[in-house]
């Protein structure tokens, strides 16, 4: 069973985000960048399967500019086998997600990948879209929000799905693609001689070019950003007269 | 119930109580009015459940018996409470952020709390030279969060930073996790404004790098825990805000391993080390069982722990000296396990362990509290020795700032035991003092180390110190009963 997992790399998570004077996007120079938390989560998932014996070899990948290979290193050092960087340095604005989704339905092909596990979206766009849109391009089966999931047999997974009304449990068959809730488990931490280690582990660099039969253009254009709106003060009143004048005054006593 | 528990607890606290000063004069309602007339009536506190979070200390080991608390908003207020104080014998506890751990901030008898929590305005701050003034009762967090705006830091950094003042941090001279990198508050200090028992104010508020004008008079407000005046501004020097942040936490087996770690470190990390802590299993354990949403970075349990921040101002250089560090300690089998994080959160996680440890103790029953400096390479020794010496009915943990020499030792037991404490001290202190170590590394005197003070400073500093404090206070209305050893003493 060879696994894929996507790993995008993101603002850090505990980072406060800026917009950008011009209002076309956020501040990312001088920011923290770490690996999307969800995706930490489908990394995490991948290598408990694979120390269970269910898995044989997890693929890392990430659709994005040069830096993207640190995020690759950290798949790595959690536990990934191999990876791979699809080079987007040349193109300007980034990859949406149909486009992502079409280059990891090529990859699966070209790597022989029975199992797909993504995080279920991304902290900067939250799209929401790629997991999805991979299991339609393949035909496959498809199980998101992942709050749990067991092995039934060789080709079967119990899911577990976060919805809206609670819990819904699908039993899954292979190959599948899988995106990761955040319940569904606690990522480890990259131990010191897994990151030595990653160093070894073969990264494949490809580029956009490398796939001329995909139509990669972007179809969505964004108009601004903008923060949400600040909150506005409070008012404070200093004694019980004053708060019953305040109240009137804005209509709130019958 | 506060009052059953100060019952239960007053008569440990003093190895020998002092008795009242009876100079002092009691407040009466001619003090009242003259307070609520010079700061306004939100600025007096009378009632008693109100006053409970200015009488009792953190650690709820030191109850004082105040009828009354002030907020100043203003040097020039506390010039006119100190004025009218010192004219009417009336004492004062100065108090910040009320975080102190030797019942330093907190009433003994009926001192009036003296809080500076409502000065806590941040007066200027020059990107340039990244140096920054404010009134004493700026909590530290806010500092930090108003400094990050502008691309700068702290240079100090504590457990407490939610609640401690920097006015507090002055004045106890706080070392904290980065002292290792940025110094200390003497040196990162370059102004301070504060008033004298008489209502004074003494102005030495320059921002400057360098001034040899004469004595350094703020280094004595500096560190002497509010007795020889109130600090009500200062300003203070900020480094930048590192670009590159990075933690590690390794486990080793024994504390001969520690000391490699740290020696290599300091080889290969060089300029960008920025902290070095330790544990040992027991503080580990501590926190797991006590703090919420925390768990061993590690797979294992081992002896020790360690953690190793840098900060620099490129990630990639400081990767490439953490990768060449990492790989020394694997190749010569110094460290048994270890983890790097990954990302902020990680890096949070890391080190809310480490800055768990107090209150993990603290919630775990009672703690009996000890700070000392000693050589670095005998840091443990005396917490192995201690366990011996008082068996298994209390649990002794060793954790601090290796680095620094700063041993934080630690005896846990579910309830206040007289037998055991009277193993632990003076036999602690003897020890330090046979190592040529101090009482207290960082945490101050407070009352709870006033006759232990002979233990690290001799006969002659003491009374050199008792000379100082007349000039700076004859009547000894500030903060009464700290430090400095009292005259007069009765054992329990």
């Amino acid at each position: 069973m060879r696994t894929l997992v996507g790993v995008k790399r993101v603002v850090d998570y505990a980072v406060k985000i800026r917009v950008r004077p011009d209002r076309l996007g956020i501040e990312l120079g001088n920011v923290k960048m770490s690996m999307n938390p969800f995706d930490e989560i489908a990394t995490e998932q991948a290598i408990r399967m694979k120390e269970k014996g269910f898995i044989k070899e997890i693929v890392a990948v990430s659709v994005g500019p040069k830096q993207a290979v640190e995020t690759l290193r950290t798949s790595l050092a959690m536990g990934a086998d191999r990876a791979i960087h699809v080079d987007t340095s040349n193109i300007e604005t980034e990859l949406e997600p149909l486009s992502i989704a079409k280059i990891m339905k090529e990859l699966v092909s070209i790597e022989k990948i029975d199992l797909v596990i993504l995080g279920k979206q991304s902290i900067d766009g939250d799209n929401n879209q790629t997991g999805q849109m991979v299991a339609a391009l393949l035909g496959w089966p498809q199980a998101t929000f992942a709050s749990s999931v067991e092995t039934i047999s060789a080709n079967q997974l119990r899911v577990s799905r976060e919805i809206d009304d609670g819990l819904e449990t699908l039993v899954v068959p292979l190959p599948a693609v899988l995106t990761a809730d955040l319940r569904l488990n606690e990522p480890r931490y990259a131990t010191l001689p897994n990151i030595m280690k990653a160093k070894q582990k073969p990264l494949k660099t490809l580029t956009t070019a490398d796939f001329p039969s995909l139509s990669l253009n972007s179809r969505i254009r964004t108009i601004t950003v903008d923060p949400p709106s600040t909150r506005t003060a409070g008012v404070r009143v200093q004694t019980t007269e004053e708060l019953f004048e305040a109240l009137r005054s804005k209509g709130f006593l019958a | 119930n506060c009052l059953n528990k100060q019952s239960k607890y007053q008569s440990r606290f003093y190895q020998s109580v002092p008795i009242r000063n009876p100079n002092f004069a009691k407040i009466d309602e001619n003090d009242i009015s003259f307070f609520e007339r010079t700061l306004g009536i939100n600025n007096i506190i009378k009632d008693e459940s109100r006053l409970e979070k200015y009488n009792i200390d953190w650690q709820r080991k030191y109850f004082g018996k105040s009828k009354l608390a002030i907020l100043v908003n203003s040097t020039e207020q506390t010039s006119t409470i100190l004025k009218y104080c010192n004219e009417r014998n009336l004492a004062i506890v100065p108090q910040g952020g009320n975080t102190g751990l030797v019942g330093g901030s907190v009433p003994v008898f009926d001192e009036i709390v003296l809080s500076l929590e409502k000065m806590n305005q941040i007066k200027s701050f020059d990107p340039f030279s990244g140096i920054v003034t404010c009134e004493s009762g700026v909590i530290l967090e806010h500092l930090e969060t108003y400094l990050n705006e502008h691309d700068f830091t702290i240079p100090l950094d504590l457990g407490a930073k939610g609640s401690c003042q920097i006015g507090g941090n002055l004045s106890t001279n706080a070392g904290g996790l980065r002292l290792l990198r940025y110094g200390s508050l003497r040196g990162t200090v370059l102004g301070v404004e504060a008033v004298l028992a008489n209502g004074t104010v003494i102005d030495c508020l320059t921002s400057l790098r360098k001034d040899n004008t004469g004595y350094d008079l703020k280094q004595l407000f500096i560190g002497s825990e509010g007795t020889l005046g109130i600090i009500t501004q200062l300003s203070i020097l900020c480094p930048n805000k590192p670009k590159a942040a990075n933690v590690a936490f390794f486990g080793c087996k024994d504390f001969d391993s520690i000391l490699k770690i740290f020696r290599n470190a300091k080889q290969q990390l060089g300029e960008i080390l920025s902290a070095c802590e330790f544990l040992d299993n027991s503080g580990l354990e501590y926190v797991l069982n006590h703090i919420n949403g925390t768990r061993n970075p590690l797979e294992k349990k081992y002896p020790f722990y360690m953690l190793i921040e840098t900060h620099g101002s490129n990630l990639q250089h400081d990767q490439q000296k953490l990768h060449t560090f990492i790989n020394n300690l694997l190749e010569k089998e110094i460290v048994s396990d270890g983890v790097f994080a990954q990302d902020l959160t990680q890096f949070k996680s890391i080190w809310k362990i480490r800055e768990s440890i107090p209150s993990a103790l603290q919630h775990a029953g009672y703690v009996y509290k000890y700070d000392i400096s000693l050589p670095v390479s005998c840091l443990y020794e005396i917490v192995e020795i201690l366990q011996k010496r008082i068996g298994n009915k209390a649990k002794v943990i060793g954790y601090g700032h290796l680095g620094d020499g700063n041993l934080h030792l630690n005896v846990s037991i579910p309830k206040f035991s007289q037998e055991i404490l009277n193993q632990i001290e003076p036999f602690v202190y003897e020890y330090t003092e046979q190592n040529r170590g101090s009482i207290s590394a960082e945490h101050g005197i407070g009352l709870m180390k006033t006759e232990a003070l002979h233990y690290s400073k001799s006969q002659n500093a003491i009374e050199l110190m008792n000379n100082i404090k007349t000039i700076f206070d004859p009547k000894g209305i500030l903060n009464p009963y700290k430090v400095l050893p009292t005259k007069k003493l009765n054992s329990p």
